[in-house]
């Protein structure tokens, strides 16, 4: 590990403490409105003063944290899982369903990212309760973020396929779940650390892109695409320069996790 | 005879191409009227919440839409009417779905092209730029501005782009640079770093004849298909940036169809920008086998 990574996975484990620390910390409940100082300033009560509806923006920032930060690797989690299956399956079957799933993910790959997740979007309510938005947020991001993943992990399992400790295991009579779980899962280990890795900072960005147009995490549940939306007011934010702290934290954490992301090697 | 065997290999490949592509037409379309099919609320008309039809009218309605819609006559309707370029009608904007797409289409495809344009201009600019000079200033500065425009969302770069009323093609530029920028980079690096180019730099080569003769040959594969794939991060950078600079394009549609849930105006969008994408993905596909085999 280098310097530099080592400085991002720091700042990275302190961010993570804050955020779990976020309900002794936070100065009020995040929904909670001050209806006499609604845009107030910093002050000793609100740290980084109040929005327009007059709610604690230190407390929905970290609260905020808390929920795309919890968000996104859970979401990583269930899309590398997925990848992991179909990819491994598919490099060690090979045949047909490699053909087929190959195609398929050649199909999702050629279509941007945010037209699929709209259109799964459009088909499911959009007036639910904050919680569901957030569960609909991960189970969207999670079942459909796996396609790039699932290529590259084939291709390993591929390369594994044909290897002589495959060879001895099969000749010793194992079965293929067998075989792809003790075996071929345990090599690919480091891919699928790897593709976790990256798919972490890609979906803490869609969070908030989803967020800020009203198809994410609905209101009044805080997260960073929603604290954003704020932004649309950009000459508010010149007068007001304490606002730029989600955006502050959200590049800082999306560089610390491109930094410590695995080598090149193991990624691709 | 080599020639013509090559020229029989592309013309067989363009052939399974074409097919390809038909075959997934085929089965975008089939999965599109599914999705509009079995829609929450689809084939409930307006007219069945009117207060002042009674119930039995309302229940002839119903079985009516059953009877016209089963499902076999549901996919063979829907396909028929794709074969002669009827989309159906926009739920939210009642209006032809063709139609808005004739209309959007040709805003998003200006502003993706213009700002790819911006984008791989740039990146190859800061690139050779970087390759050139070698500094580790000069790197680790262009690796952090990199980084930075990476680490931000596309729909704050399109906030800006409205504070600073910078044009839409700018703001997808700079959604795409930094991903070409960080590819074509380490792919130069790759590149320059092959022991073949280091014989012609030994033998002194102008820098200009081992970029041409040495160097592209080798990049311009993996170019041009990043070339495919830069297409699509542009068309998913539009929805963001158009539906918050309020430009007219296809991205807004999408935006306005997923908020009024407008499944067949969404599906629709969808599925032609998918085949707007195989498209420039097989021919970014073709041209970097075409150009592969006339270097071979």
């Amino acid at each position: 590990m280098s310097p530099l990574q080592k400085v991002a996975a720091i700042i990275l484990c302190m961010i993570f403490v804050v955020m779990a620390l976020a309900a002794i910390l936070v100065p009020a409940p995040y929904a909670r409105q001050f209806r006499d100082v609604p845009n107030a300033g910093p002050s000793a009560a609100h740290p980084l003063g109040t929005d327009a509806l007059g709610r604690d923006s230190l407390s929905r920032l970290l609260y905020g944290t808390r929920v795309s930060l919890l968000l996104a690797p859970a979401a990583a989690l269930l899309s590398t899982l997925i990848a992991a299956f179909l990819g491994s399956a598919a490099g060690f079957l090979g045949g047909w369903f490699e053909r087929i799933v190959l195609a398929v993910t050649d199909l999702s790959l050629a279509l941007p990212w945010l037209f699929l997740l709209l259109t799964v979007r459009a088909m499911l309510p959009l007036d639910v309760p904050p919680m569901v938005s957030v569960i609909i947020a991960f189970l969207m991001m999670g079942l459909l973020g796996w396609q790039a993943s699932v290529r590259v992990i084939c291709a390993a399992a591929r390369g594994v396929r044909d290897s002589d400790f495959l060879l001895l295991a099969r000749s010793s009579g194992c079965k293929p779940a067998r075989l792809l779980l003790r075996h071929v899962a345990p090599n690919l280990r480091p891919l699928f650390y790897a593709q976790f890795w990256i798919s972490v900072p890609l979906f803490i960005l869609t969070e908030a892109n989803l967020s800020i147009l009203g198809l994410g995490v609905m209101e009044p549940m805080p997260s960073w695409g929603n604290l954003l939306r704020g932004f649309e007011d950009f000459s508010a934010l010149a007068a007001n320069p304490w606002r730029l702290v989600p955006l502050i934290l959200l590049v800082i954490v999306v560089m610390c996790f491109q930094l410590v992301l695995p080598s090149q090697e193991v990624t691709q | 005879m080599i020639k013509d065997e090559k020229a029989a290999k592309m013309f067989r490949h363009v052939l399974r191409r074409l097919l390809f592509l038909l075959c997934l037409g085929i089965g975008g379309a089939l999965l599109s009227a599914t999705l509009v099919r079995f829609a929450p609320g689809y084939g409930v008309q307006e007219r069945e919440l009117d207060p002042r039809w009674s119930a039995q009218s309302v229940e002839a309605l119903r079985q009516k839409q059953v009877l016209r819609e089963g499902l076999a006559s549901f996919y063979f309707h829907y396909l028929s009417a794709l074969a002669h370029g009827d989309l159906g009608e926009s739920d939210s904007l009642k209006r032809p779905v063709r139609e808005l797409l004739r209309q959007r289409l040709p805003v998003t495809g200006d502003s993706v092209v213009r700002g790819l344009g911006v984008a791989w201009l740039a990146a190859a600019l800061l690139s050779s730029l970087g390759l050139a000079s070698r500094g580790w200033l000069y790197e680790a500065s262009g690796t952090a501005f990199s980084s930075l425009l990476l680490s931000l969302p596309s729909a704050v770069v399109a906030m800006l782009a409205v504070h600073l009323r910078t044009p839409v093609f700018c703001a997808i530029g700079v959604v795409v640079f930094p991903r070409l920028h960080r590819y074509i980079r380490s792919l130069l690096v790759r590149s320059y770093d092959q022991p073949h180019v280091l014989a012609a730099r030994a033998r002194g080569l102008r820098s200009g004849a081992i970029f041409w003769r040495h160097v592209l040959p080798v990049a311009a594969p993996p170019l041009l298909a990043l070339f495919g794939v830069s297409f699509a991060i542009a068309f998913g950078a539009a929805i963001p940036i158009e539906a918050l600079c309020d430009s007219p394009g296809l991205g807004q549609l999408a935006w306005h169809a997923a908020l009024s849930r407008d499944l067949p105006l969404i599906v629709n969008v969808t599925l032609v920008v998918c085949l707007v994408m195989l498209v420039a993905n097989s021919l970014a596909d073709l041209a970097g086998r075409a150009f592969a085999g006339s270097t071979e």
